[in-house]
Formats: C-alpha cells, structure tokens, sequence
C-alpha cells in the first residue's frame, strides 16, 4: 500500500486511542482530585499535566478547569481530546479511499460535534463516557468492516503502541501518588475497566503489587502493557511477512520485543521499585519504535537505500 | 392536501422546465404529484435530513479553506427520454470531433491548412502546450472523460454553453445526490424509472484500462489528486474508491529512467496509468510551473516517452479555448462532415473587428467571456453591471480583444427550486459526463445540473454558491396526460410502474 496512507492508518490508530486514553484518565483523576480533601489541587493538576507532557510556568496558576482545557477542551492543545478526535478526522480524510465508508463515518460525526459546538458545551464527568461512546462505536466499526490486510496491521500498531504509552502515564501518574494507597490503584483499575478483571482474578485481595502486576504484566488483559506491547509486535511480524532464520531485522520490532521482555523477565519487585522511571523507558520506546516504523515503512523510496536487502 | 407550488412563479422569459403557467409539464407530472402530496412542513424536514446526512457523509466543497456541505436542491429535474436521447447523440458527435481536432491539432494541422480555423487561434491560446505536440496517446484517447456544459433557451431547446476536456469535475455529486434523494424522496423514486447513474465507476475504470501503454496486461491505475485542501478532493477519493484504485498524491510519486512509480510499504511500484486531476500547468515542474509542488518531476517526459498515460491528455485546453468554441459547428462538419446536432450559444468573436464594434456598442446587453477562463471567473453579465464595470470591461476589450467573447444573455431554463422555505424558480445548467474507452462515447444518463440558489442568478458554478439537483433521465415514454398543479389526490391507483 501507499507509504502515506499506511502513515495515516497508524496515525488514526493513535489518535483515537489517545482520545479514550485521556479520557479515561482524566474521569479517575478528576474524581479524585474533587473527593480527596487532603489533596491540594493545583499539585495535582500540575502533576497530571507534567505526566501527559505539559509543562505549567509556576508563575501561572492552574486549577481543575485550566487542566480540563488542555486535556479536553481546547482544539490547538496537542494533549487534548478534542485536538486527538481532529487530528484522527484529519488523518482518515487524508485516506478516505482506504477506509471503510462506515468507518470514516464513524469518525466524521465524531468530529463534527467539535466544529458544531456540542463538543465544548458537554460537562465533565459526561463529557468522558461520550467520547469512550464515540470510540467505542469507532473501534468497533473498524473491527466490524475493515479487510484484515496491511492498513489494518498499521491501526492495529497505532493503538497498541499509543496505549502502550497512554497507559505507561496512568501507571505513572498512581504511583507518583500512591501515598493514597490502594484505593489509587482501584481507581486506575477502573480508568483501565479493569476492575472486576482485576478481583476475579485476585479473588478479591487488593494489594499495590497485585494491581501494577496486572496493569503492567498481565498477558491476557487487553489493556495491560505487556498485552498491548504483544499485539504491536504481533502487528510488526504480519508486516514484515517473512519467516526468519535468526534475530529480528526490523528495529521496531526490536525495540518493542526488548522492553517486553525487560518487562516480563524482572521480578515484581525490581520493577516497581522505580516504577516512575521504568515507565518513561517505556514512552521513550513507543517514541523510538514510531520513528523506526516511519523511517522504515512510510518513507517510501527513501526505505529502500536505508535498509538494504 | 398540499400547497407548496400555490404561490410558485415561472420566470419569463426563462424556460421553465416543470410549469406552463400553472400546467405541469408532462414529464413532470408524476413528480408535481408526489411532491403535492407532501406538506410544506414535511419537505422541510426532509430538506433537513438531507442536508444533516451530507455533512455526516462529508459530501463537501471548499470554498476559501471552508468546508461546507455541497448544496442539493430537494426538487429533481427530469429529462424525458427522448430529449436524453437527442442529448445523448450530440455529446458523442461532439467529443469524436473535439477527438479528431486534438489528433490534428498536435500532429499533421490539416485543418489549418484546410482553412477551417486560423493556426493563429490554437497557438496563440494560453492551453496550447508544445510538450503535448507528437504525442500519440496508446488507443488514440485524450479525452477519457468531458464535461459538456448545455444550457436550455427560452424555446427549451438545448444549447452547449462550453467544452470541459481537460479535468471536468461534479460526477461524484452525480452519484451522491441520486442516493441522496431516494433517501429524501423515496415514494417519487419508486414512481418512476429512472436510468441508473451508478455504475460510471466502472466506466470510467475500463475506460482508463484501455488507455494504458502498450504491452502492459495488468496495467495499475491511479488517481492523482493535489490533496485533501482542493475543493473537489471528495470527489477525487470516491472515484479512487469505488474504483478501487489508490488515490496519489505528488509527493507519492518519484520518476526514475523515464518510468513513474509510487512510494509503498513494500519500495517502489510501477504507475501505467494517471487520471489525474491537476491541471496540466501543475503536473510537472520541469516542463510548467517551476513552483508547483503539486505533480512530480519527470511525469510528461515519462508520458512523452509512452511509459505512463496521463487522462486527460495534456494540452487537451486547447478545446476548452471559448475562441476554439465559436468554431467548433465548423470543427464537427469538417471532421464528420454531420450538422451539429446540439447547437453552440450565439457568439460574436471580439477579435473580428466588425462582430467588435456592434458588442461595444451594446456591452450593456450582452454577455462577455474571457477565452480562457472557467469556473465563472471573470465573466461580465451586461445588464447586472453598473456603468463602470462597462467601462473598465470596454478597456480591457480593446486591450486584448483575442481574448473574449461575447454572447447574448441566455435566460438559462428554470427548475422549482427550495429556498429559504419556499420554491422559487431558478436557473440551472447541465453537465453531462462522457466517458471514451476508444471504442465507444458513453454519456452519463443525467449528469450535473447546476443550480443558482440565488434568485435571478444566472451563473451556476459551485465556486460563486451554486448548488445542484438530482437529475433524472426517464427510462420510459412519457405519457401525455393533462394535470394541473396540486391535481395530486385518487391519482395513485393509475401510477403503477411506468
């Protein structure tokens, strides 16, 4: 398929899984944020910001409705919902002959209620549950009409590699205040809907670890790192096409298949023990594998003197 | 029972398409019937839903960077058949004669010598293109598809108001709008039998195959578009779509040793054939425009050397020339030796000195065209304008008379039209598309009919806020019964199936 369209089915990927992702964090934290008492709420929007990648002067004050407003409202924001479900949109209008007509659908009304003003006018915490509607019905259409050939393989490595990355960040954003125990984790645990998952399978005990083992281990958990990081190299492997004698050629696939197994050959302990740091290891590999996919796969002609054959 | 077309008024002069004072027209009959039977609220929020789904579809047109939902009048126009029938025939005379003039044109220019046209007219036009002379496109084809825009007069009779065959668009609104309005209208669809208009992709596709360069069996077709920020990319990616075909941009493209090939997840693949939809002016920079970042180094020397077809031909703008045009009954006798059977509009060449002196004398009657404008640009309508618009238009006449033309104002036919809540009479034209596999001219039952929204516009380009209608050719004879207007109760027994 064309290098340009392939860039702009990862892309989608990406961004409509970044949608639900922010989504889904900003539902726990909010919550939290308005239940605690004990904490101090410019902290917390200030922390939540940092861990999705914005960066707050101090001299500017920050409160619940300018957080909102980078992480949902505001379309020229890079963090937020609304600016995602755009760039998404944009992506697909870019390869509507690809996309299914159902599929580009999906994701035109979605947009339209940005441009059309619903979008700024729906509160949190309803706000959030819309736009998980939203990408339900998205994600589901595509799974209901798209042929399952390379433009799927690249949506498919656009979401597990963006929710590798989101996911890493909800991770990150508990244990920077896990001061509030288990019931943090719990909330993560529900961002993720992974809750019920989460005790039936424990049956019933709570601990921290038990929760960031299942959050970041478990194989079998659709919105686990380690199951995320397995369905982007599975992805990368049906690219790649070719049976293999030796070792992996493709950088990407080396790069995600060594922080799998960083991830999964540590004890539990190891790993929590700077569970903040391990999970930036883990952005920096979604960033470094996303530029060796472009470099190999949407470069075109380019690919072809960087990796000879 | 309804009244939505009490108070509609016909515009005379104007041809109006559906009425004869308050007596509908017989081809319109079965329509003003069912319509009648809808009340004015029930149209509205027809209209509505029409215009919702539309937005939702992203069936849009930008104007200025805007995208905005292509307007569609909820009223359609029927063509009976045996009017189609005339359309049909002189479409396809007219396209084998522009066929044969390009052929000549770019090659031996008989018909220069035979005197039939000045060599001065073709190669003093911005659209000649010498990188186009010599060229033998592989079954003879420059025009794969055409737009051949036809006015109605006051008598009702059609006239061809300008050629497109350089990269005519609308088709894909052709397609929309017929789903579109079975959705809206689906008792009237179902009373009627209409021609289908949705297999043009498939037309389109063989049409493209069959241009491909010799010994190519499997040839991979493309469409080229200048991206998602031109105003017809829906329609550039609908066609890519429906004929499953990847839609290329510039960028996806790279020439190497005179052959075309497109960037993919898997290196370089071979292009044969490009329906491109970039004028010529931008297709190359090496050989036009050195700023143009939309087309690809290399792609006419590639065409040159038969490597890659380029459809629509280059330097096919030589007939689209609105000079070219006041010649082109000529053209058709000379290379047919037939009578055009679709008449051109009367036109007066503001380079014959005398045809000039009798226009500046009446400017404020007349109608005057740039030679090689489209899209409405530039076009002055005598009777609209204010004396200083005349003045500045005398001056640029007597500039650079070569390079317009002048015509009588035609009062384009009317068609009830939905407007601010109510139906007023408005003008339309009509664009029917031609597809040439070089074996056969195939026209598009129906085609574009233009709408100006406005009330008393006589300019219908999508570019100055036109909108379109559904167009429907019937597949039946028409049957002459006498009804007049709202005449729409105990009538639905009698109107099985056609």
């Amino acid at each position: 398929m064309l290098s340009r369209i392939a860039e702009s089915m990862f892309w989608i990927g990406r961004y409509v899984e970044r949608a639900e992702d922010t989504a889904r964090i900003l539902d726990v934290q909010t919550q939290h944020i308005l239940e605690d008492a004990a904490t101090d709420v410019e902290t917390a929007c200030r922390s939540l910001l940092a861990v999705m990648g914005v960066e707050i002067p101090p001299t500017e004050k920050v409160g619940l409705p300018q957080m909102l407003d980078m992480l949902a409202y505001d379309t020229t924001a890079p963090t937020s919902m609304a600016y995602a479900l755009g760039a998404a949109r944009e992506s697909a209008r870019g390869a509507r002959e690809t996309l299914s007509v159902p599929l580009w659908e999906a994701l035109n009304t979605t947009y339209r209620a940005i441009p059309a003003g619903q979008f700024k006018h729906m509160r949190a915490p309803f706000i959030f549950g819309w736009v998980r509607d939203r990408v339900a019905q998205i994600n589901g259409t595509a799974d209901a009409t798209m042929m399952r050939d390379e433009s799927w393989q690249f949506l498919m490595l656009g979401r597990y590699v963006e929710r590798d990355d989101m996911t890493s960040r909800l991770v990150a954003t508990t244990s920077l205040t896990s001061a509030g125990g288990a019931s943090q984790w719990n909330s993560t645990l529900r961002a993720c809907g992974a809750y019920d998952a989460f005790l039936r399978v424990n049956k019933g005990v709570e601990t921290e670890q038990a929760a960031a083992e299942f959050l970041l281990l478990d194989r079998i958990f659709p919105r686990s790192v380690v199951h995320a990081l397995q369905r982007a190299e599975g992805a990368l492997d049906t690219l790649e096409g070719t049976t293999r004698r030796a070792g992996f050629t493709d950088e990407a696939h080396r790069l995600i298949g060594r922080m799998r197994a960083s991830l999964e050959y540590r004890s539990l302990h190891d790993l929590l023990a700077d569970l903040p740091a391990e999970m930036e290891r883990l952005q920096v590999t979604c960033a470094e594998a996303t530029e060796a996919v472009t470099k190999r796969y949407f470069a075109g002609a380019e690919a072809l003197a960087w990796q000879p054959v | 029972m309804s009244q939505i077309f009490d108070a509609y008024e016909t515009r005379d002069p104007a041809y109006d398409e559906m009425f004869v004072g308050s007596e509908l027209r017989p081809p319109y009959q079965r329509l003003g019937d069912s319509l009648g039977r809808l009340s004015a609220s029930e149209l509205i929020s027809r209209v509505e839903a029409m215009q919702a789904s539309y937005l939702d579809q992203g069936v849009t047109f930008d104007i200025g960077g805007e995208e905005r939902a292509f307007p569609l009048d909820i009223v359609p126009r029927v063509i009976e058949r045996d009017t189609w029938a005339t359309i049909d025939k002189g479409v396809q005379q007219r396209v084998k004669a522009l066929e044969l003039f390009l052929a000549d044109v770019y090659d031996e220019g008989k018909v220069f010598d035979d005197g039939v046209i000045p060599r001065e007219v073709i190669t003093t036009s911005s659209h000649y293109h010498r990188a186009a002379a010599g060229v033998h496109p592989p079954n003879g084809v420059r025009v794969q598809v055409s737009g051949i825009d036809l006015v109605r007069d006051n008598t009702g009779e059609f006239r061809v108001l300008e050629d497109n065959v350089r990269v005519p668009s609308g088709v894909s609104y052709v397609m929309t709008n017929r789903r579109a309005i079975s959705a809206a209208l689906p008792e009237a669809i179902a009373e009627h039998r209409i021609r289908p208009v949705a297999n043009y992709p498939q037309k389109l596709l063989a049409a493209l195959r069959a241009a491909a360069p010799a010994g190519v069996a499997d040839p991979n077709v493309v469409v080229l578009t200048p991206g998602v920020y031109n105003g017809a990319y829906f329609e550039h990616a609908l066609l890519a779509r429906t004929m499953g075909v990847e839609l290329v941009e510039g960028r996806d493209l790279v020439c190497r040793n005179g052959q075309v090939l497109m960037r993919t997840t898997k290196g370089l693949a071979p292009v044969h054939v490009i329906y491109r939809r970039i004028d010529d002016e931008f297709l190359d920079p090496v050989h036009f425009r050195p700023d143009s970042m939309l087309g690809c180094v290399g792609l006419i020397d590639a065409a040159r050397m038969g490597n890659v077809t380029l459809a629509n031909a280059v330097g096919n703008g030589v007939a689209d020339d609105k000079l070219v045009y006041t010649y082109m009954p000529d053209i058709i006798r000379y290379y047919l030796a037939e009578d055009p059977i679709i008449k051109n509009v009367d036109t007066w060449r503001m380079g014959d000195a005398s045809s000039r002196e009798e226009v500046l004398d009446r400017l404020d009657e007349l109608v005057l065209k740039p030679v090689d404008g489209s899209g409405g640009k530039g076009i002055v309508i005598g009777p609209a304008a204010s004396a200083r618009e005349l003045e500045v238009l005398r001056g640029k006449i007597l500039e650079d008379p070569r390079s317009w033309i002048a015509q009588p104002v035609v009062q384009l036919s009317t068609v009830p039209t939905f407007t601010d809540g109510s139906l007023g009479a408005r003008h339309v034209d009509l664009r029917p598309f031609a597809v040439n596999d070089g074996d056969k001219v195939w026209v598009l039952p129906g085609g574009l009919t233009r709408v100006a929204l406005a009330e008393g516009e006589l300019i219908v380009n999508s570019s100055r806020g036109g909108g379109s209608k559904d167009t429907w050719v019937l597949a039946g004879p028409t049957s002459s019964r006498p009804s007049g207007r709202g005449q729409s109760q105990g009538q639905s027994q009698t109107q099985g199936v056609a």
